[in-house]
């Protein structure tokens, strides 16, 4: 067969190869001066540096893996170098708040002044990016409003810097993933200038948001990962266990950041369960062999990140103990530890009475006070009367006061106790109506009933009343504050009052259904308790509330971040970003400025990079389907060929589940999604590539015999570098800033650039 | 020679009958399809098939987003066959049927279905190499399955998907397995596939699991290398012939039928765009019947915005103007208002003017506008021109205003250009077509575009939706589309004339159509896509709560007994259903483990059998079940019921395999013999216990129904005396 013939040619061809690996720097070096023009110095040292490598190349003994180290070395060096260049290129401009910086900032800026707040992410980011802000000196005063204002005097470089630092972190990461995976610096080679010259890649790095770190702890645990798999020959040596505890740690750190980093811990999981599954077919290993290291795993793939996580919650309860805009998301026990919250050390009275001003808590997680406020419900939603609502913070429309059936008036002296059984009616201190339910259907929840505020100073009708009734409570128990569940029972229908958790729509200013619920079920829905508790007649009493423990605050927490990241929901109007239009590059998203006049950032990816991408996908899936089909059918192949379908299939593979995992599960969420989303999956998608091309021109003597094929793969790659650094030159101002007119606009420095009419820029 | 040795033969005819099959099919026929026209009411879900079933009667066109055609073509044929007339109002569950309606012949297709997926399973359980005796046991779990047979017994669709889901899986093993006559199982198999997709979409994940199971197997036969490759080349062609290209051309073909019959135009129209409502009999194509085609200067056009969200609607223009102040202290320009209009209307109207001339009538012959033309739109009953400007828009206020234009002598200038861009110009022509052409209009001045914004104004602009030009726009949005629908050439100089013009209907001759395929697109990317009021229901409920059964459906109640029937299932059934799951999923981890350490339990032969059977009621299960967790959708009970199947054909074969493999000695086996039988016996009497949940009869008193509540979280109804 002919390509059993010419696998001897091959070996000399792949040796050629090795050593004119470095060749690709020259012309980085020359093309790409305009942008690094400040690191030119250190770069010119590094083509020196390459030079001698290379020249050395001919005359050193070609030994499998010292020959990938001197050059990888230098070309590391070389990635790293570019890397950082092009990320810290104007850092700080624009000057003013970009796009989530308005979040994310601002919640640095919590940590500084340990104010308590509430994110749908976990805090570890946030965390760093609080503590790189103090350490370069900021205050943690800029108010980070909106977008567009502008920074001023604040110190916001190093949050900005800490987060491009991480950032250029990741060509470097996906170059060594590659060099582990392909054994081929020119496959790892083409995956760092991918990832270097992609415009979305570094405009994402460049602010302060959490995704460079995320992506960073998620390469990084790859990286470790991929590691740690070379490590098999070596068992329980110290670099073995460097690797597996590295991983470990990184997994923390990426789940720390985003929930998205599951999807990372997804693909530790699967290639753990391989590499075990592996072992278990090892049969010189014995039971106890195979035991020992299933415990190493579950100890620094379970165990250590799960405590690390932990503590990470630990450090951000410890730190941030002043209350703040989050309190209201969690429950009464939870906000007592807040220093001024007015729970912090409470004293009121202990049993709730008739005439109290209360506010009152639903008891369901993230539940929010029972609130009420002038607007009514609209046309067509049940009767057109007061709306009430569920509301997650505090404000003086919470506040109710609780009367007896008839009278109105406060009688003198001490006032009567509320007690388990009593009718009570509820009156909305501010608009002074009266709780109210009857037998129209709810807006939201159609099985129940809508609850309304109905009257005017205190004067309604029988549905206006409500039967208390403490859970688990007899007949003429006292009602006491904050630690008493109860309930509220509809005295002409029967029903329960009870908050469902759906967002109203905007005609409820997106605050929380309340309803009355005809099924009497106990539930924390339907269970409420007195928050707040003003009564001048009653002697303050200092309560010890319960503190909760560790546990319970951590499980709260987390039970009211998966509801806000749910409820995260699009809003009618807002176009929504689907998860097919990110790989096509479809639509990116304004990190800063709309019109002509303003300074514009645009996050979206070069698109060369990403249609390469997109192509190298199903380029991939057909190469492996042809090697794997030439495998099953027994042809015989050369030696070469079957080491590259061995790195398709084994390095390829783990890339590929890399990219699905962190791409296919968007399909599936209800919560609104953004293109920058797609980044995690890009940087897979891109290794991908990089593997996929090396190999592809390396085959081209499958077609071409061997100085043409030869010839072939040098100016494949040629044409692949180019075509990068040229797609980089043209699209760069979408990273850097552009001003002027827009690109469809007669004048704009990036006319003819619109490629896709949906691009906005 | 030939003849009289012919003759000398003995004349035999050999027939092998399964009398056990014979008698399962006997009794699923019995349970699924007696008394079937009781109750004489609309039953569940009936309600709503029904409504369908009544349009394929009469014919009119409808959409629906639950699913493909197929199912409601075989229930529609069904009642066609009973001679159901369409007449018949489906607005209330139990509502009593009228005597000229054929209640069994409604019911028959689905019960039939029902009846057969018993002999079925049966069938399928001998295809994946278990015994008869098993077979008899996975057939007898799903003939006393009383939520499977409630299902069967009215006029809904589970039963039928459930069906050709089982004939899929048998026709394919069959084909796998057989030596001879193989290929017509494989068209079948290909055949059931297309009907599975057809009934609902959920039958797209079994045939995926098909698609898996048919690809292992082929894989395996590539790598045979006693075959030859030419052989091999034949064999995938032919499997992809059969299982890829059949399905989905019948899946082409299920539309292809559903909008050859449904030719008149009904309720849905609106949603579909009008060139589409152009091809239906009545409706739009009787008024635009006869339109001249290509819109020219001087044209009376209406416009129709390209989006149905909130509903369809026509620009429009009245004589009222934007109020001087808004709510909020905001400042208008105070002209007349443009909005966009939800009905037919006079007012509707708009002529398109030629900016250099000033005559409002058709030249002869007539000069067409064509892309890139500028034009004026000038209102039919008011004459005022379509103008935009730098005003900030009443509702949107980051959009300019749109209005029809008067000059109040304050340095605001009239702005009345546009710019005709035909958005698929390259699909149709670069001249403006009625209906075909989907038409921009760009502001000249300021390039902004002609939008609905679909706000409801308030009551100063009589609730109309908000029509804005805006400049910042995503390109590919069709609140930017119009579309002319009415159309006819202005002959009339004068305003009186014009306006009585206005008000006479449009006429003339011709026929329009469009393409099935561009039929075909418009309706599959509409059901895909309507997204329908997310409702609650009272009977809905969670997908892990089917597992255990915590719900159930009540599905008729009689209107003055306490006769009912609930869509309940055997629990004894289910107990085992979910008991051999987790089984087969331990015994599987462990055999997998051993396995790996060398140690084979089973022979291979065994094993194989073994992961078969698992690939195909495991991986069943999962792909009927698992979909469901990740879904935004009201769920019901009755969507588990394609998974439990799964479960019921895996339970025999893993109690033989065990009783084979598994259990050595003799009274162990003995004992699985009589455990087995208790089982059995505990589910006869289960089913008997919960038949009148079923049957609706014999009615039971509120005690015994009571005795009846086996959980506290189902609803069963007694009627207070």
């Amino acid at each position: 067969m002919a390509k059993a013939e010419c696998t001897p040619k091959w070996n000399t061809l792949a040796l050629r190869n090795r050593k004119t690996c470095p060749t690709p720097e020259k012309s980085f070096q020359t093309t790409f001066t305009p942008v690094s023009k400040d690191k030119n110095s250190q770069t010119a040292g590094l083509l020196a540096g390459g030079d001698t490598q290379s020249s050395n190349g001919p005359s050193g003994q070609f030994v499998a893996r010292g020959s990938i180290e001197s050059p990888s070395k230098v070309l590391l060096m070389l990635v790293a170098g570019l890397s950082f260049s092009t990320r810290l290129y104007k850092l700080t401009e624009p000057p003013h708040v970009c796009w989530d910086e308005t979040h994310f900032g601002k919640m640095g800026s919590y940590y500084i002044n340990r104010t308590f707040f509430f994110d749908v992410h976990p805090p570890l980011g946030k965390m760093l990016i609080g503590l790189a802000g103090y350490m370069s000196g900021y205050n943690g005063t800029f108010p980070f409003i909106k977008p567009g204002d502008k920074y001023e005097n604040q110190n916001y470089w190093g949050m900005r810097g800490f987060c491009a630092v991480l950032g250029s972190f990741l060509p470097i990461f996906a170059y060594l993933i590659v060099l582990e995976l392909s054994n081929s610096c020119t496959a790892a080679i083409i995956a760092a200038t991918l990832l270097i010259f992609d415009t979305g890649c570094i405009t994402i790095s460049q602010y302060i948001l959490l995704d460079p770190i995320l992506m960073f702890f998620i390469m990084a645990a790859v990286l470790s990962m991929v590691k740690f798999n070379q490590q098999r020959y070596r068992s329980f040596t110290a670099s073995w266990w460097f690797w597996l505890v590295l991983t470990g740690i990184n997994l923390a750190g990426a789940l720390g950041v985003k929930f998205v980093g599951l999807f990372v811990i997804v693909l530790v999981g699967l290639n753990t369960i391989g590499d075990l599954w592996r072992l278990l077919g090892d049969m010189s290993l014995s039971l106890v062999d195979i035991a020992k290291h299933f415990l190493a795993r579950a100890f620094a793939l379970i165990l250590l990140p799960l405590i690390l996580y932990v503590t990470i919650f630990a450090v951000h309860f410890v730190v941030l103990n002043k209350s703040g805009p989050g309190d209201g998301f969690f429950s009464s026990a939870f906000q007592s530890r807040l220093i001024g919250n007015n729970l912090h050390n409470a004293s009121m009275p202990e049993y709730l009475a008739f005439g109290s001003t209360v506010t009152i808590k639903n008891l369901r997680i993230a539940g929010g006070y029972l609130h009420s406020h002038w607007h009514l419900y609209p046309e067509g939603v049940g009767a057109r009367q007061q709306q009430v609502t569920a509301y997650l913070h505090k404000d003086y429309n919470n506040l109710w006061v609780v009367h007896r059936q008839q009278d109105n008036n406060s009688q003198s002296g001490n006032p009567d106790l509320v007690r388990h059984g009593d009718i009570v009616r509820l009156e909305h201190k501010e608009t002074t109506r009266n709780l109210h339910s009857h037998l129209h259907e709810a807006p939201l929840t159609k099985k129940h009933f809508q609850v309304t505020g109905y009257g005017i100073n205190g004067t309604g009708d029988a549905n206006d009343l409500w039967q208390m009734e403490v859970c688990g409570g007899r007949k003429g128990d006292p009602v006491k504050v904050l630690r008493s569940k109860v309930r509220f029972l509809h005295r002409a229908t029967g029903c329960v009052l009870y908050s469902s958790g759906k967002t109203l729509p905007k005609w409820g200013w997106e605050q929380i259904e309340v309803t009355c619920s005809p099924y009497l079920k106990e539930t924390p829905s339907s269970q409420w308790n007195i928050e707040d508790h003003i009564n001048p007649k009653l002697p303050n009493i200092s309560l010890s509330v319960l503190k909760p423990n560790f546990l319970e605050i951590l499980l709260e927490s987390h039970i009211v971040m998966f509801r806000g990241n749910s409820g995260l929901k699009p809003k009618d109007n807002e176009m929504n970003s689907k998860p097919w239009h990110w790989p096509i590059n479809y639509q990116g998203l304004r990190f800063s400025g709309v019109n002509a006049t303003e300074y514009r950032v645009y996050l979206l990816g070069n698109p060369v990079v990403w249609w390469i991408n997109l192509a190298s996908l199903g380029l991939y899936f057909t190469m492996v389907a042809v090697a794997s089909i030439a495998t099953q059918r027994g042809f015989s192949l050369g030696q070469q060929r079957i080491e590259h379908s061995l790195v398709l299939v084994r390095g390829g593979g783990l890339l590929m589940l890399g990219w699905l995992l962190h791409y296919a599960p968007f399909f599936t969420m209800g919560r609104i999604l953004y293109f920058h989303h797609y980044f995690p999956a890009m940087l897979f998608s891109s290794m991908l590539t990089g593997l996929t091309l090396d190999i592809l021109f390396r085959s081209a003597d499958l077609l071409l015999h061997p100085p043409y094929s030869y010839w072939f793969q040098r100016t494949g790659q040629l044409l692949l570098l180019f075509s990068i650094l040229y797609s980089f030159y043209l699209f760069h101002p979408l990273s850097y800033g552009m001003t002027g007119p827009l690109a469809h606009e007669p004048g704009s420095a990036m006319a003819g650039l619109k490629w896709m009419d949906s691009w906005e820029f | 020679i030939w003849v009289s040795e012919m003759l000398q033969l003995p004349l035999v005819v050999t027939a092998q009958v399964d009398l056990l099959l014979v008698l399962v099919s006997l009794l699923a026929f019995w349970t699924r399809l007696s008394h079937l026209s009781y109750p004489n009411a609309v039953v569940f879900d009936e309600v709503y098939y029904g409504q369908f079933v009544s349009l394929y009667m009469k014919r009119v066109f409808f959409i629906d987003d639950s699913g493909p055609p197929l199912g409601h073509m075989i229930l529609a044929f069904g009642a066609y066959l009973g001679g159901f007339d369409g007449n018949f109002v489906w607005n209330r569950i139990g509502a009593e049927y009228p005597t000229t309606v054929n209640v069994w012949s409604l019911r028959l297709l689905p019960a039939l279905c029902g009846a057969l997926c018993v002999p079925l399973v049966y069938l399928l359980t001998l295809e994946l190499k278990f015994s008869h005796l098993s077979a008899l046991g996975a057939a007898v779990l799903l003939l006393l399955e009383n939520s499977l047979i409630v299902q069967s017994r009215f006029m809904l669709l589970e039963s039928v998907l459930i069906f050709f889901v089982l004939l899929a899986f048998f026709s394919y093993l069959r084909f796998h397995n057989a030596s001879w006559s193989r290929y017509i199982w494989l068209i079948l198999s290909g055949v059931s596939c297309g009907a599975v997709v057809g009934v609902k979409y959920m039958g797209l994940f079994s045939y995926l699991l098909l698609l898996v199971v048919a690809s292992l197997h082929t894989w395996k036969l590539i790598g045979d290398k006693t075959i030859s490759h030419r052989n091999v080349c034949v064999q995938c062609v032919h499997r992809v012939l059969c299982l890829v290209v059949v399905p989905v051309l019948l899946y082409v073909f299920w539309f292809y039928v559903h909008l050859s019959f449904l030719n008149r135009s009904g309720p849905h129209d609106q949603l579909m765009s009008s060139a589409f409502q152009a091809s239906l009999q009545g409706g739009l194509s009787r008024i635009t019947r006869g339109q001249p085609l290509e819109v020219a200067y001087g044209s009376q056009v209406t416009l129709r915005s390209s989006v149905s969200q909130p509903i369809p609607c026509w620009l429009h223009s009245h004589k009222v103007n934007y109020p001087i102040r808004y709510d909020n202290g905001r400042g208008s320009s105070h002209q007349q208002q443009v909005t966009c209009y939800p009905f037919k209307d006079v007012n509707n109207w708009w002529i398109i003017k030629d900016p250099g001339r000033q005559q409002l009538v058709v030249d002869t012959p007539p000069r067409p506008v064509r892309h890139g033309d500028v034009i004026q739109l000038v209102h039919g009953m008011t004459s005022r021109f379509l103008n935009s400007h730098d005003v900030a828009a009443p509702m949107s206020p980051h959009t300019q205003e749109v209005s029809g234009y008067i000059d109040f002598n304050v340095s605001m200038p009239a702005q009345n250009l546009w710019r005709v861009d035909i958005s698929n110009r390259e699909a149709e022509s670069e001249v403006w077509k009625t209906i075909l052409s989907e038409v921009r209009l760009v502001h000249v001045n300021t390039s902004a575009v002609l939008k609905l914004s679909g706000v409801p104004l308030p009551d100063w602009g009589f609730r109309q939706l908000e029509v804005v030009a805006d400049k910042l726009f995503k390109a590919h949005s069709s609140s930017l589309e119009w579309t002319v629908e009415e159309h006819r050439y202005g002959t009339s100089q004068e305003q009186k004339e014009r306006e009585a013009e206005l008000h006479s209907p449009t006429h003339i001759d011709v026929d329009r159509k469009i393409s099935f395929w561009a039929k075909f697109v418009e309706l599959q990317w509409k059901m895909l896509t309507v997204k329908q009021e997310e409702s609650e229901h009272k009977y809905s409920s969670s997908p892990l709560e089917w597992i255990t059964m915590e719900t159930n459906i009540a599905y008729w109640l009689h209107s003055s007994t306490n006769a009912q029937i609930h869509l309940i299932g055997n629990p004894v059934s289910w107990g085992v259903g979910n008991l051999s799951l987790l089984a087969y999923q331990l015994l599987a981890v462990v055999y997998l483990l051993r396995r790996r350490r060398g140690l084979k339990d089973v022979p291979d032969g065994v094993w194989d059998q073994f992961v078969c059977l698992g690939c195909v009621c495991v991986g069943g299960w999962l792909v009927n079940f698992v979909p469901f967790l990740l879904m935004d959708k009201t769920l019901f009970l009755y969507h588990y019921l394609p998974a439990l199947c799964y479960l019921y054909l895996l339970s025999p074969a893993l109690l033989e395999h065990a009783h084979t493999h598994l259990l050595s000695s003799l009274t162990h086996q003995r004992a699985l013999c009589v455990g087995a039988l208790a089982v059995l016996l505990s589910i006869f009497l289960t089913y008997r216990t919960f038949c009148p949940l079923t049957y609706g009869s014999p009615e039971l008193s509120a005690h015994q129904l009571q005795g009846l509540k086996w959980r506290d979280t189902w609803d069963i109804l007694y009627r207070r005396r």
